[in-house]
């Protein structure tokens, strides 16, 4: 099973109610998967400011003094905001991979969910409602969001296993689905550079696009690829800075709902995440097609 | 006329009074409001009544349908009309995955287009479709009727057996031992009459459709093929 939904806004208006959006839906989907529960969101943090979103197991030891200690460390402004477990860290731009590399220095126990200028991504094991709520994600706002709620069927129920995986900068996925060849697809992208966290099937998947948009595809091409390349079930929903993308196996059984309105494009696993948007009655609902690329950009 | 606010009372309260509703009864008209995508609604109803729910449903909306007429005014999930034994169940919008899967009777009519695996397995329900079907319908279709007024995807009719398969637009691909077949006077007298009872006569005429139906090669097992498998 495993549930997800995903919301791209087209109308300003609705950016500060994102968060609250996106937790209704998922909350729905909550008897999709009730293992773990994960959300991310894009908001600019500014001009010229990154974000980096930490995880860690033991965050009153981790996140202490941690802002003073990464200024120290890169010689840069930091702003830190800690909700539960996580922390979110805001420093230039520009000194965005100083910062990642200073806080696994600085704090080697805790875990980056995420690194961009837009992203954030909060993720744990446990219901949606309590995840959501853990996070504080209905006060978010953000341009486009993507939330899962795991019923794990491959690996283990862990934080670093719940989706959505991040593996580039402002990148992530979330999965229904799961993979059958990613194992050799993960020794293929480890010699190519890329690097892992978890033995998830779902972090290969996003490790795929991340790699080949980082040699220069477009998302939609990088979507593309999926079909060719990756074998077993699967409905991916990915995020960019900028962009939300859709892609169905070609046999697609695991299930999928799309609606667009002027206002927004909404995924869900089912109907019953779409019912409570605005507008949803007239909208244009419809099912994504097996093996059919969809992606929005603004 | 019953009026059931899903909403308010529940999945469980509505299938409930539904199920409890054994051969004639007064209580004919029902209408089922705020359905919102819940799953199962209306399932397993065997009693002579006319159900109309005003919204999009979940999974299996009228699963198991004996004898009641079952309207959805809006998009029916996965599973819809699902084993259905005998009624009619009439869908304005779209239907997803395996709609109709294993019917043994009945009509099921879907005024939009189906996904995959419409009619997987069905066993003597006739469904009408007024748009398009996904691909892999009518896999291992044993009988009964599949009437498409648009087109096929991939597979149609793959390892089917004695269903007959009336499709006006294209078909993506042919699934093994689904071959086109003549069109015979019996036919267009059945499609006419499947048109009728479907709500499609007034858009479109059993002349204008092509007969699939199984080539008797995969399911008799035949000696001569016994390299093949």
């Amino acid at each position: 099973m495993c549930g997800i939904v995903g919301l791209f806004l087209k109308d300003p208006k609705l950016e500060p109610q994102l968060g609250a959006m996106l937790t209704d839906m998922l909350i729905t989907m909550t008897d999709r998967g009730p293992d773990s529960a994960g959300i991310a969101i894009y908001s600019s943090a500014g001009k010229g400011l990154g974000k980096l979103t930490l995880q860690s197991a033991k965050p009153d030891k981790d996140f202490k003094d941690l802002d003073g200690d990464l200024k120290e460390a890169i010689g840069a402004p930091v702003a830190m905001q800690v909700k539960s477990t996580h922390a979110v860290l805001e420093v230039p731009l520009g000194q965005l991979d100083a910062a990642r590399a200073a806080v696994a220095h600085l704090r080697p126990e805790v875990k980056v969910m995420s690194s961009g200028e837009n992203i954030e991504i909060f993720k744990e094991v446990g219901l949606p409602k309590d995840v959501a709520s853990r996070f504080e994600v209905a006060k978010m706002g953000g341009t486009h969001g993507i939330g899962h709620t795991r019923m794990a069927t491959e690996s283990a129920v862990t934080t670093m296993g719940a989706h959505p995986f991040s593996t580039g900068p402002d990148q992530c996925l979330v999965h229904n689905g799961s993979l059958s060849n990613h194992n050799g697809v993960r020794r293929e992208l480890k010699r190519l550079g890329m690097t892992f966290e978890t033995e998830n099937d779902t972090e290969v998947g996003a490790a795929f696009i991340s790699h080949k948009l980082q040699t220069g595809e477009t998302l939609g091409r990088a979507l593309e690829a999926t079909l060719t390349d990756l074998d077993g079930f699967f409905t991916f929903v990915v995020g960019t800075r900028n962009g939300f993308g859709v892609v169905r196996d070609p046999i697609a059984c695991k299930p999928a709902v799309m609606a667009e309105t002027d206002q927004y494009v909404a995924f869900g696993s089912e109907y019953r995440a779409l019912v409570n948007l605005p507008g949803i009655e007239t909208a244009r609902v419809w099912e994504p097609e097996p093996a059919t690329v969809y992606f929005w950009e603004r | 006329m019953q009026t059931f606010d899903l909403g308010k009372e529940g999945l469980r309260a509505l299938n409930s009074s539904l199920h409890a509703l054994k051969g004639q009864t007064n209580m004919t008209a029902w209408e089922v409001i705020n359905p919102k995508g819940a799953h199962a609604i209306a399932a397993g109803v065997d009693a002579p009544v006319d159900i109309t729910v005003r919204g999009s449903t979940g999974y299996y909306c009228a699963g198991m349908n004996k004898l009641a007429t079952i309207r959805i005014k809006g998009s029916a999930g996965p599973g819809v009309a699902e084993n259905m034994m005998s009624g009619t169940v009439i869908i304005d919008g779209d239907a997803s995955q395996y709609a109709g899967a294993t019917g043994r009777g009945g009509l099921l009519i879907i005024k939009g287009n189906a996904s995959s695996r419409c009619g997987i397995s069905m066993k003597g329900i006739d469904i009408v479709v007024h748009g398009s079907i996904g691909h892999m319908s009518c896999f291992m279709a044993q009988s009964g009727n599949m009437v498409v007024l648009g087109d096929a995807g991939e597979a149609l009719g793959d390892s089917l057996y004695e269903a007959r398969l009336f499709v006006r637009g294209s078909v993506k691909s042919l699934g093994a031992d689904c071959i086109e077949k003549e069109m015979r006077p019996e036919h267009i007298a059945l499609l006419s009459d499947l048109l009728k009872r479907g709500e499609a006569d007034g858009k479109a005429r059993p002349e204008e459709f092509k007969r699939y139906g199984s080539a008797r090669k995969l399911y008799n097992f035949n000696i001569d093929n016994a390299s093949a498998y």
